[in-house]
C-alpha cells in the first residue's frame, strides 16, 4: 500500500522523535556532566555536551578501591551467576521441551506453580542463612538463579526445533544427552543469546539481594556502591583520600556511566536476537 | 493437572513409564540439577511460612521455635499500620496500572503507524535502552532531576513559569505520580516487543482491503490494529491483575523516605523495614504470607475469569 507522506505521519513521526528524546536525555546528560568540572555543572546543570570539560572523575573512580573491588564483585557475580542459572534453564527446559516425555504434565505443574506463590521474604532470608551464605558473593549469584518465565520461554523454542532432526540422530543411535549438546544447542542461538543477556543484566543491575544478603563493604556490588554514593557522599569521599577537590557530581555521574557502559556495549549486538527470542514465547503464553 | 492415562489399567501404565525412563535416561538424569534447585529455593521456603504461626529467632530455628498459632495474624489485623500498608499496595498498583499499562500498547500503535523501517529500528533502539538500567540508576537519575533547587531539571523547568523551587520527592502529593513516571521511562519502550510481535502477525492484505474500500488512518488502527492484538492485551492485563498485591521493591525503597509512608508504603518495603531491619521475623511472615495467598488468589481467578469470558488464559 503506497501512501504519500502526510501531515498525520508528520506529527507520529515528531511524537516518537520526542519520546526517544525523552528516553535519551537523561543519559546524555549523566555522560556530559560526568566529564564536566564542578563549576561547569553549577553554571550548566541541564548540558547534554560536556562544559569546561574535565576527566579527573574517572582518574578518581579508578583509584578507588572500594569501587575497583566492587567493580570486580560484579563482574564475577555476572559471570558466575550466568553461567549457573544458564545451566539450570536449559538442563530443565529441554526435558520439558519433548512432547512425550512421562510425567512432563506433572513436572509442569509443579514447576509453574512456584510462580504463583512464594514463601516471601523472611523464610529466604532464612534459607540463605541456613546455607550459610550470608556475606557471600554466593548469596548473589544462587537464590533466584533459575527463572520459571525465563524456562518456559527456552522450551518453547525448543519445541520449535523440527523433530525429524532429532529423530534422525536418535536412529544413528545418539542419546538424549547427545542431542541436546550436538543437535538442539547448536540450533539455539537467539534464545540462548536473550537468556543469557537476561540473567547478566539481571544480575549486573540487581540491588535487593545486595542489601538484604551481604554485610561487608569487600562484598559489595557496584549498584550497592552507587546507591551510597547518591544517598551520602561525604561518608564515602572522606573514607578515601588525599585528592584535594573531588567533584562531588561528577563522581556519581561517573560511577553511574560506568555502571551502565557494558550493557550498552553488549545490547546493540544481540538486540536482533531478543526481539525475536522473546517473541518465540511471550504471546504464547 | 491431568492424569497419566486413564483408561489404561495402572500396572501396565506404570510400566509403559518405566519402559520409557529406561529408553530415555538423560531426559530425567538432566532434570535433576533444575528440580533439585526449585526445591530446595522455592519450595523449602514455602515451607518456611510456618514461621508466621511461631515466635521465632533465627538461633533456635523453626524446630526449636515456640508455636503461637494465629496470634500474628490477630495482631496484624489489628494493626493500623498493616491496613495502611494494605490500602496503599492495593491503591497505588491500580494508579500504576492505569497510567503504565497503557503506554506500551500506545506506543506499539504508533510505532506500526511509522513505514520507514531505518526510522522504526532506531527509535526502537532508543526506547528499550531503560530496560537494561537498573533501579538504582533510574533512582538516582530521579533524585538529581528533583533537586529542590534550580540545579535540578524539574525545578528548572518550572522556574521559566515562575513556580517556585519544592521537593516533590517528599510531598505525599507528588511521590507516587514521580514513581509511575519513572516506571514508565524504565518499561513502556520495553513492553511494546510483545504488541509489536502480535502485530506481525497481521496479514497485510487486511489493510490493503479495508484501505481501498477508503477506510482512513483512525479507522485502521481501531477496526483492525488494536482488535488484532486484543487478546495479547488481555494476556498481560491478566498477568499485571494477578500482580496486584506486588508493587516491587527496589522502585519505591530507593525513593521513598518517613515523610512519604503514608502513601508510598507498600508489602515489600514493610515486610523488609520490620522483617529484615526491625527482627520481627514472625510478624513480618505473617505480612509475607497474607501477601502471598491474596496474591495467588488473585492470579488464580483473573485466569478464570478470562477463560470464561473466551480470552486467552495462561494455563
Amino acid at each position: 500500500m503506497k501512501r504519500k507522506f502526510s501531515i498525520g505521519d508528520f506529527g507520529i513521526y515528531a511524537l516518537l522523535a520526542l519520546v526517544a528524546a525523552i528516553m535519551l536525555y537523561p543519559l546524555l546528560n549523566v555522560v556530559a556532566v560526568s566529564l564536566s568540572s564542578e563549576n561547569g555543572y553549577a553554571n550548566h546543570p541541564l548540558m547534554i555536551f560536556p562544559h569546561d570539560f574535565d576527566a579527573s572523575s574517572y582518574r578518581w573512580i579508578l583509584t578507588h578501591h572500594l569501587i575497583l573491588s566492587s567493580y570486580k564483585n560484579t563482574l564475577l557475580i555476572t559471570v558466575g551467576g550466568t553461567m549457573i542459572s544458564m545451566f539450570l534453564t536449559a538442563t530443565l527446559a529441554y526435558p520439558l521441551s519433548v512432547l512425550d516425555l512421562k510425567g512432563r504434565r506433572i513436572f509442569m505443574s509443579l514447576i509453574v506453580f512456584t510462580m504463583f506463590f512464594n514463601g516471601g521474604m523472611i523464610p529466604n532470608y532464612y534459607l540463605v542463612r541456613s546455607l550459610d551464605m550470608i556475606d557471600s558473593l554466593w548469596a548473589l549469584m544462587i537464590p533466584g538463579a533459575l527463572s520459571v518465565y525465563n524456562m518456559i520461554l527456552m522450551k518453547n523454542s525448543f519445541e520449535g526445533i523440527p523433530a525429524s532432526l532429532k529423530e534422525s540422530a536418535y536412529i544413528d543411535g545418539a542419546t538424549d544427552l547427545n542431542i541436546f549438546v550436538r543437535v538442539v544447542l547448536p540450533l539455539s542461538g537467539p534464545i540462548l543469546a536473550t537468556l543469557t543477556l537476561f540473567y547478566a543484566v539481571g544480575k549486573w543491575n540487581s540491588y535487593f539481594n545486595g542489601i538484604l544478603y551481604i554485610r561487608s563493604r569487600e562484598n559489595w556490588t557496584l549498584q550497592l556502591v552507587l546507591r551510597e554514593l547518591v544517598s551520602q557522599t561525604e561518608t564515602l569521599l572522606n573514607d578515601n583520600t588525599d585528592i584535594a577537590a573531588i567533584p562531588a557530581q561528577s563522581v556519581k555521574y561517573a560511577v553511574i556511566v560506568v555502571a551502565i557502559l557494558p550493557i550498552m556495549c553488549v545490547y546493540p549486538f544481540i538486540q536482533r536476537f531478543f526481539v525475536k527470542g522473546v517473541m518465540v514465547g511471550a504471546v504464547k503464553g | 493437572m491431568q492424569q497419566l492415562s486413564c483408561s489404561v489399567h495402572p500396572k501396565n501404565t506404570w510400566h509403559r513409564v518405566w519402559v520409557y525412563v529406561k529408553a530415555h535416561p538423560w531426559l530425567y538424569l538432566m532434570m535433576i540439577p533444575g528440580l533439585i534447585y526449585l526445591l530446595i529455593f522455592n519450595y523449602v521456603p514455602m515451607y518456611g511460612v510456618v514461621i508466621a504461626f511461631q515466635k521465632f529467632n533465627f538461633v533456635k530455628g523453626i524446630s526449636g521455635s515456640k508455636w503461637i498459632g494465629l496470634q500474628n495474624f490477630r495482631e496484624l489485623f489489628q494493626s493500623e499500620q498493616f491496613l495502611r500498608v494494605f490500602r496503599n499496595s492495593i491503591e497505588f498498583s491500580l494508579q500504576r496500572l492505569m497510567w503504565s499499562f497503557p503506554m506500551p500498547i500506545l506506543f506499539a500503535l504508533l510505532l506500526n503507524e511509522v513505514r520507514h523501517a531505518g526510522y522504526k529500528k532506531l527509535v526502537q533502539t532508543v526506547v528499550y535502552i531503560p530496560h537494561f538500567i537498573s533501579w538504582v540508576v533510574v533512582a538516582s537519575l530521579v533524585i538529581n532531576l528533583l533537586q529542590p533547587t534550580r540545579q535540578g531539571a524539574v525545578n528548572t523547568l518550572l522556574g521559566f513559569f515562575g513556580v517556585e523551587p519544592a521537593n516533590y520527592l517528599t510531598s505525599p502529593r507528588h511521590f507516587r505520580g514521580i514513581v509511575i513516571a519513572a516506571e514508565i521511562w524504565k518499561t513502556a519502550g520495553w513492553g511494546t516487543i510483545v504488541y509489536l510481535s502480535a502485530l506481525t502477525q497481521v496479514d497485510p492484505q487486511i489493510y490493503e482491503a479495508a484501505y481501498i474500500d477508503g477506510a482512513n488512518r483512525l479507522q485502521l488502527m481501531f477496526r483492525i490494529t488494536l482488535p488484532s492484538i486484543m487478546s495479547t492485551i488481555s494476556v498481560m492485563l491478566i498477568l499485571r491483575l494477578g500482580s496486584l498485591m506486588n508493587n516491587g521493591f527496589e522502585q519505591i525503597y530507593l525513593l521513598y523516605s518517613p515523610l512519604v509512608y503514608e502513601v508510598a508504603d507498600v508489602f515489600e518495603t514493610y515486610t523488609y523495614r520490620i522483617g529484615i531491619q526491625g527482627g520481627r521475623y514472625s510478624y513480618s511472615t505473617a505480612v509475607g504470607l497474607f501477601q502471598s495467598v491474596v496474591g495467588f488468589i488473585l492470579i488464580i481467578s483473573s485466569n478464570y475469569v478470562s477463560r470464561k469470558l473466551g480470552e486467552s488464559s495462561l494455563f
